[in-house]
């Protein structure tokens, strides 16, 4: 079955589903990005959780990101001997600072190393890397 | 209740090994314990405080070394949790919980890759929103000195001069992984590991361990060597702040002040630093939240050699990280030069300033990612 090849191919870490995270990796999938929003005390999250991660309710609600953002910091990898990663050497990796106020960890694509630079527009892309993994990046905005 | 003054190291010893494919960290460990208590004029058989990180639940270190603790601690938060043990050993000291504490590491990353004790990412919940994106923990700290170039205008160059120092200074360790020395050019000629980190600004992966002991300073006072007081403690973290962080504040801000605050001492009172060197960035960062200059101003401050053994402000003398050795988890290494320091048995590498006070201090875990800081103020007076 093509599904079970693709699988197969993909050899980079895939995140590990649980009740806490599966609706941001439902949504992913559907290409939306989603942060949490504590009903509370109205602090805003990521990554997501079942609590607030300010005063531990458990009243928070998924928020959808318009999945723009700037780049906070970031590193150009030429070096990481772990399966899946060795074969896409280098890649970028940055912290992204999302307009709705949180900063996510994420790769960088469809840019070249030397072109990415911290306080650079980002938007965000949608990988779907396996049937059941879809995971956020971002690229230069357009 | 203050610790000041209240427990002293009396024993260390750092394993000489790099490379030991025929010991296990279980025998590097006795090894190292058997030899820091003889050091201290103390044995096996004083021990009642069993202090370690990665070498897993403490009942199997115990049947091992044959001791039956009254009080054991395996708090580990990366490689400064042996920092944070010193002062966890000299509160149970101070509360009777123990009389003589015995903290220990061994990891041989180097001749046995899968063993544990290394420093390692273990999997928690933010895992799973880092790990599909190519972390590691170099470019954890990567993300973070690029962050401090851009606030700040720190440069490779400057980094470069810490990795230049920390080799000089193994040069005249014997027991240091990698002896000869480099220039700045050399470190920024080195292939980029990830930007703007070069293989030189990373630490060395080496087998090793060791061992340091402590009692109470009323006790240590009987014993074989000059007592190494602890004057102050710090401990705090820093992670992803539910996507609130801001790389540029470390947990040394906090643990450093908690350190000078309950040691009644001040950056300028401090005589030399045994510093976390995992890569450059850690070690200028750190300089920097223990107030040595302004966050920022590291970079200029670190350059023209001030580092070096034979400077005002003397900073890992064996070596470091950087060049001398690494097994995963430093933290009991800095608690270890800088006894020896103290003591003036530093030998060609001893400083040349009189010493009476070192700060030791440690990041564990990943700056960029999650960290633990773990400070102490130690005095040979």
């Amino acid at each position: 079955m093509p599904e079970e090849k693709e699988k197969r191919t993909y050899q980079k870490f895939v995140p590990v589903f649980d009740e806490e995270n599966r609706p941001f990796w439902e949504a992913t999938k559907r290409h939306e990005l989603f942060v949490q929003r504590c009903r509370e005390c109205g602090f805003l999250q990521f990554h997501p959780r079942a609590v607030c991660a300010k005063c531990l309710s458990s009243n928070v609600q998924w928020v959808k990101s318009a999945g723009k953002g700037k780049i906070y910091t970031y590193t150009v990898t030429y070096q990481n001997p772990t399966r899946g990663f060795r074969d896409s050497l280098p890649y970028i990796l940055a912290y992204v600072d999302l307009d709705e106020g949180v900063k996510m960890l994420a790769n960088v694509v469809d840019c070249k190393p030397e072109e990415v630079k911290i306080g650079m527009p980002v938007e965000a892309v949608f990988a779907d890397v396996t049937p059941e993994v879809t995971l956020v990046n971002f690229r230069p905005a357009r | 209740m203050s610790l000041k003054n209240k427990a002293a190291i009396v024993g260390v010893y750092e394993h000489p090994t790099r490379f030991a494919p025929s010991k296990t960290t279980y025998q590097i460990i006795a090894e190292s314990a058997r030899e820091a208590l003889a050091d201290a004029g103390l044995t096996i058989k004083d021990v009642d405080g069993l202090f370690n990180a990665g070498a897993g639940f403490s009942l199997g270190l115990a049947d091992y070394l044959n001791v039956n603790p009254s009080y054991t601690d395996t708090t580990n938060y990366g490689g400064s949790s042996f920092v944070g043990h010193a002062a966890h050993a000299a509160a149970a000291i101070s509360a009777g919980l123990c009389s003589v504490a015995l903290i220990c590491y061994s990891a041989t990353p180097v001749s046995a890759p899968m063993a544990g004790g290394g420093g390692g990412m273990p999997l928690d919940p933010a895992s799973n929103f880092e790990n599909p994106y190519g972390v590691t923990i170099i470019n954890g700290y990567a993300l973070t000195a690029q962050r401090h170039m851009h606030e700040y205008g720190t440069t490779s160059e400057q980094l470069a001069e810490i990795a230049v120092t920390m080799r000089l200074h193994a040069s005249m360790n014997p027991n240091a992984k990698y002896r000869d020395p480099i220039t700045v050019e050399d470190v920024l000629k080195s292939r980029v590991i990830s930007s703007p980190l070069h293989l030189l600004d990373c630490c060395v992966v080496s087998d090793g361990g060791g061992a340091v002991v402590m009692t109470s300073a009323e006790r240590a006072r009987d014993l074989r060597k000059k007592p190494i007081y602890l004057l102050g403690s710090g401990e705090a973290m820093r992670h992803g702040a539910g996507g609130h962080r801001d790389l540029m504040d470390i947990a040394t801000n906090d643990s450093a002040r908690q350190a000078y605050e309950r040691s009644g001492l001040g950056p300028k009172d401090i005589d030399m630093a045994m510093i976390y060197d995992s890569f450059t960035i850690t070690v200028l960062m750190q300089l920097e939240a223990l107030g040595m200059c302004k966050r920022g101003e590291g970079g200029a401050w670190v350059s023209g050699g001030r580092l070096r053994y034979d400077s005002e402000f003397p900073i890992n003398t064996d070596g470091g990280g950087l060049s001398s050795n690494h097994p995963g988890m430093r933290g009991i290494f800095l608690l270890i030069e800088a006894v020896r320091q103290l003591r003036g048995e530093g030998g060609p590498r001893q400083a040349k300033k009189r010493l009476r006070t070192a700060v030791a201090t440690g990041i564990g875990g990943i700056l960029g990612y999650r960290h633990a800081a773990a400070t102490v103020i130690l005095s040979n007076e």
